[in-house]
């Protein structure tokens, strides 16, 4: 807990809606009360398949209250793309960390730790064991 | 000595042959990749072009810095931050000098290339752009004539590879027969060195 501030969540994906419904699930999931800030950095700026490293920096700004930024990624460039601008040093807020983790099942984990205001280690720990969880 | 005008010189190169080969690389993309190899880089490149008319940075570090840099937030596909990481990276191990000698570029190239197979995590032989870029670097001590004759042999030499990394390893066996896109791409990005040397 840092001062009432929340770890802020960015979901990049290829697809423009599926980054923007996933982040509706994990909103949706988490339940009411406290508002984790959770920004959507889809497809690229033309509206296409792909990534764009300027909706990706503007999703961060945005989410960032000063207690970290947790990025979660789907694939490939997505993946990429974060690496490289963690790697540049000033795109990013300071204390962002792309999370090694599901997307989909990682979002909603990142999302409902965030929310009762654990810190960015914590929220990074919930999302990447959601790959420990199987399904058959 | 290789001074900004040479580094500039590379990069307009670039993206001239880039420009002429975009459908070729969109093409060799559509068996085994999403059909956008050619039209990522082309936008990129251009971009690159653009930006270092603009801003005209001064130094050969400066240079490929900025177009890294550019490359990253322009492209949308996986090739941006692979191709704008090894830019960035080598001109970041060049430093501030006003020229560099070719050995000390060919020393900042070989940084570029590990950073780019830390960041994607592919090593030779696994039909990358890797497998043109270490035979380039390991020919530039010979000239850029070398490393121009090593890369497009080692373009050539990806068609028979599986694919291990990318959206071409999910297709596993098929990938084979098949040159790779980023590899090709590389030999374009390496033979440019030769041309704005006048070679």
């Amino acid at each position: 807990m840092s001062d009432g501030k929340l770890v802020g969540i960015v979901l990049v994906s290829h697809s423009a809606e599926v980054a923007a419904s996933v982040a509706e699930l994990a909103k949706g999931l988490a339940g009411g009360g406290i508002t984790v800030p959770v920004a959507a950095a889809g497809g690229t700026e033309g509206g296409g398949l792909g990534t764009s490293s300027e909706l990706i920096a503007a999703a961060a700004a945005s989410v960032d209250q000063g207690a970290g930024v947790a990025v979660l990624t789907d694939l490939g460039s997505a993946v990429l793309t974060v690496k490289a601008l963690l790697a540049e040093g000033d795109e990013l807020p300071p204390d962002t960390h792309l999370v090694d983790a599901p997307f989909v099942e990682g979002a909603v984990a990142a999302v409902v730790t965030a929310a009762t205001g654990a810190d960015l280690a914590a929220v990074e720990a919930a999302a990447g064991e959601a790959y420990t969880y199987r399904k058959a | 000595m290789l001074d900004a005008d040479f580094f500039r010189r590379w990069m307009t190169a670039t993206a001239a042959s880039v420009d002429r080969e975009a459908e070729r690389l969109t093409a060799l993309d559509s068996p085994i990749g999403d059909a956008d190899h050619g039209s990522n880089l082309q936008r990129g490149f251009r971009a690159v072009a653009a930006t270092l008319e603009k801003e005209a940075p001064d130094t050969p570090g400066a240079v490929l810095t900025l177009a890294g840099r550019t490359l990253i937030s322009t492209v949308g596909g996986a090739s941006g931050p692979l191709y704008g990481t090894l830019l960035r990276r080598t001109g970041k191990a060049l430093g501030d000098a006003g020229e560099v000698s070719e050995a000390e570029f060919a020393q900042a190239l070989r940084t570029g290339v590990d950073a780019v197979s830390t960041l994607g995590g592919a090593a030779p032989g696994d039909k990358t752009m890797i497998d043109a870029l270490v035979p380039a670097v390991d020919a530039l001590p010979d000239g850029f004539g070398a490393a121009r004759s090593a890369a497009e042999e080692g373009a050539l030499a990806t068609t028979p590879l599986q694919a291990h990394k990318g959206r071409a390893s999910y297709l596993g066996e098929r990938s084979i027969g098949h040159q790779d896109p980023g590899a090709t791409s590389a030999s374009l990005l390496i033979a440019a060195l030769a041309e704005a040397n006048g070679e």
